[in-house]
């Protein structure tokens, strides 16, 4: 009789469990799907005949695929250097700020350091306080950095999250290797390039994929302190893209024009196929490197989570 | 004895040199900005320098509260700011339920994949989000396309284009793009809870919503309170991005949270001055939010986030 009680309570359980578990694994792929579909959807309307996404009729599988509007976007002239704009920022900006991060939180473990601890706080204060937008505006006029590519860079380059994440690295590596470093005669520098530099490595890449990740989404400085359209980001580029219809019709008739007189239908420019294909031309370089910081972010979090 | 003293002093000298550079250009784009706040002082007419423009004490901070005109317009913006972050308050034990049952998951690639493709989004711009928001609810966008196929609606909705329920909707956006990021803090909770624990309860008889409801639950509540002051802390700062680009005529009533709004008066409206006085407003009370929010963490777990 217990027994059967027991046994009875188990399968009821149990079934309730099943149920839970069904409900768990059809909201999650409904979480999954929200995720991945408008991606998807983008993706396969720029590889799809124009004249059927114009009209709203790609919303599963790819119908006529071609690869024209990839070819004739990269040919606005516009487009092409706001691409090289992103590079470029996203290259030399990720350099810098890796390379500071780096050195700074070697320094800031150096005890020979005059004042070293009066300086680490002046830098990591400065992650706690934000003059606002329109002060940080005026400054950065007064100091010439507007419609000038090295307002992209020179701003970020000091960051003191990183700077905090280095030197909880670099106080993690075993003393006795500067110290070895340092009998044989090795100055400050020579230890930091060549010995820290390649030990400290991985929370390099860290810092690497998440300032460059930063850098390739930065929209608020252009906004603010661009309007030279040579300076333009891919981003600020899409923004404009998305919202001002009417240029975006002179581009339509000038790229179909100039491509050829007996564009098709299908493969001949429309508002919607320019934004879309611009859109998957920006999104890609986060979808690529996506897998690699995948490997590193929750480290990365775990560290940040330490109190610097 | 000397020489070895003053050779460690040129080296740490020499080191701090090797820093300076850097100790600059933390002092011009942190420190130096700070001093604009003066511009809050003053009647600053953008091409003219600051010693051309005339002190006005504290004319900017009365002025916020002095007209009827004004004062509506600030209230108006108050509201947005509280209504959108009250939202996020309201709903923010969403991704903490959403890694407590992830968790639940058995099937690891199944975890592994809802995961990798919840955390995506939070790595891409606002701009995108917007722009992927612009082609999936435009009139000829799938969701429209498919309303108009079930025939739940006879004509194209214009979602982005309209004034009803955009607070809501931004939060919808905001989740989109944070809520898997924001699990992840929770994930890593949970993995640190003791397996014993689990296996007791089990061993007790417990099911699994009893193993979630008493054990998952109440050991990563720790995060989430933090979590959560944190997020009171910044109550009036939701940044201003994901507003500014999802704003327009539409919209705007109801979209202007303060951020917003200290950039559209000034780049907007000229109102350099003014719209530095509101930004140090909202710092002041910011700072304040701070205080009062790290003092009760002390008090309910004796120990701060500062």
């Amino acid at each position: 009789m217990n027994t059967n009680k027991q046994r009875k309570q188990k399968i009821k359980t149990s079934a309730g469990d099943k149920l839970i578990s069904a409900i768990t694994y059809i909201v999650y792929s409904l979480f999954a799907f929200v995720c991945v579909y408008p991606f998807y959807y983008i993706f396969i309307n720029t590889i799809s005949a124009n004249n059927l996404s114009e009209r709203g009729k790609v919303l599963f599988w790819p119908k006529e695929i071609h690869f024209t509007n990839y070819i004739n976007v990269l040919k606005i002239p516009d487009l092409f250097r706001s691409l090289e704009v992103s590079v470029a920022r996203t290259v030399i900006g990720t350099a810098l700020t890796v390379i500071i991060a780096a050195f700074l939180g070697f320094m800031f473990t150096r005890e020979s350091l005059w004042k070293r601890k009066f300086w680490y706080r002046f830098v990591v204060a400065t992650m706690y306080f934000n003059a606002g937008i329109i002060p940080w505006f005026i400054t950065m006029r007064n100091l010439g950095l507007t419609n000038n590519f090295w307002a992209y860079i020179f701003p970020v380059a000091i960051s003191p999250f990183y700077i905090v994440l280095c030197k909880t690295f670099v106080e993690s590596v075993p003393k006795e290797l500067q110290d070895a470093a340092e009998i044989d005669g090795a100055g400050t520098l020579k230890i930091f390039f060549r010995i820290m530099i390649p030990v400290i490595k991985p929370i390099l890449a860290t810092i690497a994929i998440f300032a460059a990740v930063a850098q390739w989404n930065s929209f608020q400085d252009t906004l603010l302190l661009v309007t030279d359209n040579k300076l333009y980001t891919l981003q600020f580029t899409l923004y404009q893209y998305l919202n001002q219809a009417s240029s975006l019709k002179a581009l339509v008739n000038s790229t179909t024009s100039s491509t050829s007189m007996a564009a098709s239908l299908a493969s001949a420019q429309t508002a919607t196929s320019i934004r879309m294909t611009v859109t998957i031309v920006v999104v890609t370089p986060i979808i690529l490197v996506y897998p690699i910081f995948q490997r590193f972010f929750v480290k990365g979090i775990m560290i940040g989570a330490v109190k610097g | 004895m000397n020489f070895f003293k003053n050779k460690r002093k040129v080296r740490s000298l020499k080191e701090f040199m090797y820093i300076v550079p850097f100790l600059i250009l933390v002092a011009v784009f942190s420190y130096y900005p700070l001093y604009g706040w003066v511009y809050a002082f003053f009647d600053y007419k953008p091409p003219f320098p600051l010693s051309m423009d005339q002190f006005v004490g504290f004319k900017w901070f009365v002025s916020m509260f002095e007209n009827a005109i004004k004062i509506k317009q600030l209230i108006k913006v108050l509201r947005n700011t509280f209504a959108i972050s009250g939202l996020s308050l309201l709903f923010s034990w969403f991704p903490m339920i959403f890694a407590v049952f992830l968790n639940e998951i058995k099937n690891k690639p199944f975890k592994k994949f809802v995961q990798t493709v919840t955390t995506l989004p939070n790595f891409i711009s606002w701009v995108l989000v917007y722009s992927i928001a612009y082609c999936i609810l435009n009139s000829n966008g799938v969701v429209n396309s498919l309303l108009m196929s079930t025939g739940l609606i006879d004509k194209p909705q214009l979602f982005l284009q309209s004034s009803t329920h955009v607070w809501f909707k931004m939060w919808l956006w905001l989740t989109w793009k944070n809520a898997g990021w924001a699990a992840i803090m929770y994930i890593a909770a949970i993995s640190g809870i003791d397996e014993q624990m689990n296996e007791a309860a089990k061993v007790d008889g417990a099911s699994r919503m009893q193993v979630i409801w008493h054990i998952t639950i109440p050991s990563i509540l720790p995060t989430y309170f933090v979590l959560v002051m944190l997020n009171l802390a910044n109550f009036l700062s939701n940044g201003m991005e994901q507003f500014y680009v999802f704003q327009n005529a539409f919209n705007k009533e109801t979209i202007q949270v303060l951020d917003l709004y200290v950039y559209n008066l000034a780049m907007g409206g000229g109102g350099y001055s003014l719209s530095t006085a509101i930004s140090i407003f909202k710092s002041v009370v910011s700072i304040l939010l701070l205080c009062v929010t790290n003092k009760v963490s002390k008090l309910i777990r004796g120990d701060g986030f500062i």
